[in-house]
């Protein structure tokens, strides 16, 4: 995996570079006009937000079960991009939002629950930082927990309020939105996993150096 | 499954035990949810209002002063557990793990519906709300909310025995995992609470909140054991 990091990162950067090539070329949206543009870089991001909040609490289930510190490596690095591609979905939302709908956020069903699944690897990521010893494993039940939570949170919030475009429209776009769309999709997924690699292999680092360190000291 | 329950009731009885000679946490969880109660009130009734009309505020002040206010008795559970050393004994104590999760569980919730059972009729009597047109969905509401908030507050309690800063720890972790039930409690409470009770939509959120508490209370049957263990 970690001979894979460079040419991910690059792959990334490729696609990164090009992908506004495409985006200007894909058709206009005919009532939002240019500002349907930033879809391109928000729902990427948004779905991965969801893959990557169920990836961790996957992860975290099965560091409950078989303890091995890899996985809670990569747990953490799958909540900390969490919460990272969370903030990205997050700053380009509102920004379509005030154009499209004429406010920067309303309480609809999409929005109150990415909102709250961010929350929950936001508190995630508090747990590792001021928990102290022994917070690997609470952070796993949490993780564990916010994966399962959110569910009831879909369905919560759909009960209770629905301006969302829904998911279906996706497979229904026409062709060069759709190449664009799945284009930028790409871009942002070889970052996680490049992001990740890099993440999981700082903490394998940090590891083997407290334990050397412990060697040394006996 | 006999062995099971006796530890269960033992642990129960044993926190009930100390809370009915101290009545500690039962006074101060009680006051805590009026000075909620009022806290909300001033910013929700108008100059010269009497409450009335409120119907959803009134729902939701209800429901944020039973969660704060378990919050608080939640940390408070753990925390004596703690001061006298108890925990670590509690765990060694043969029986099954579960079974400790399953009496704290226990525990808490009967304290926090002793105080439901104080705080509701005052929210009924502060803000003329008509709680109890329907009591039964109410009962029903509250009892299913209460188990549902209670047991992963309940886990996380227990997990954060050990951690740093625990205090700040458990609202922050508590509120985003559980905001279904708040979403559900206060919807399904607006529900009776409405000019027009919508009893169909009260039901829907009662459903809810009983698969919520089914998924839980397994989930954290489960991730008791392997979080416990040191």
């Amino acid at each position: 995996m970690r001979k894979a990091f460079v040419p991910l990162l690059a792959l990334a950067g490729l696609i990164f570079m090009t992908a506004p090539i495409l985006i200007m070329r894909a058709r206009y949206e005919s009532t939002m006009g240019l500002v349907q543009k930033i879809f391109y870089f928000h729902m990427p991001p948004a779905m991965l937000m969801l893959l990557s909040a169920i990836f961790c609490g996957l992860i975290s289930m099965l560091y409950l079960i078989k303890k091995r510190p890899v996985y809670d490596w990569i747990a953490f690095a799958a909540a900390e991009l969490t919460v990272l591609y969370g903030a990205m979905a997050m700053v380009t939302g509102p920004l379509w939002a005030r154009k499209a709908w004429g406010v920067w956020w309303v309480w609809d069903a999409r929005l109150t629950m990415s909102l709250l699944l961010w929350m929950v690897f936001v508190s995630y990521l508090l747990l590792r930082r001021y928990g102290g010893p022994g917070s690997e494993t609470l952070a796993a039940g949490l993780a564990l927990f916010g994966m399962a939570t959110s569910p009831f949170v879909y369905l919560s919030v759909n009960i209770w309020r629905t301006l969302h475009p829904l998911t279906s429209v996706v497979p229904t776009l026409p062709v060069d939105f759709a190449f664009a769309l799945w284009y930028a999709f790409l871009g942002f997924l070889l970052l996680y996993i490049a992001l990740m690699t890099m993440r999981v292999r700082i903490e394998e680092q940090r590891a083997l150096v407290d334990q050397l360190y412990l060697e040394s000291e006996e | 499954m006999t062995a099971f329950w006796r530890a269960v009731w033992i642990i129960a009885r044993k926190d009930l035990a100390i809370e009915a000679r101290s009545r500690e946490l039962i006074n101060t969880t009680v006051f805590f949810a009026l000075s909620c109660v009022v806290v909300f009130s001033v910013s929700f009734v108008g100059e010269g209002g009497d409450g009335r009309a409120m119907g959803e505020a009134a729902a939701g002040i209800l429901w944020i002063a039973i969660a704060f206010s378990g919050t608080l008795a939640l940390g408070r559970t753990f925390e004596r557990e703690r001061y006298g050393d108890t925990l670590r004994a509690l765990l060694l104590a043969p029986g099954a793990r579960p079974a400790v999760y399953v009496g704290k569980l226990l525990g808490v919730v009967m304290l926090l519906l002793a105080t439901e059972v104080i705080i509701v009729p005052l929210v009924a009597f502060l803000f003329q709300a008509r709680l109890f047109d329907h009591a039964l969905l109410l009962v029903s509401l509250l009892v299913f909310g209460t188990v549902g908030f209670a047991c992963v507050g309940t886990l996380f309690a227990a997990m954060l025995g050990r951690a740093r800063s625990r205090d700040v720890l458990l609202p922050i972790l508590l509120y985003p995992v559980t905001i279904p039930v708040m979403i559900a409690g206060v919807r399904g409470t607006a529900a009776l609470l409405a000019a027009e009770p919508q009893l169909e939509m009260a039901r829907v959120w009662t459903m809810l909140l009983l698969s919520f508490d089914v998924v839980f209370v397994t989930l954290s049957l489960w991730t008791f054991e392997s979080v416990m263990t040191e």
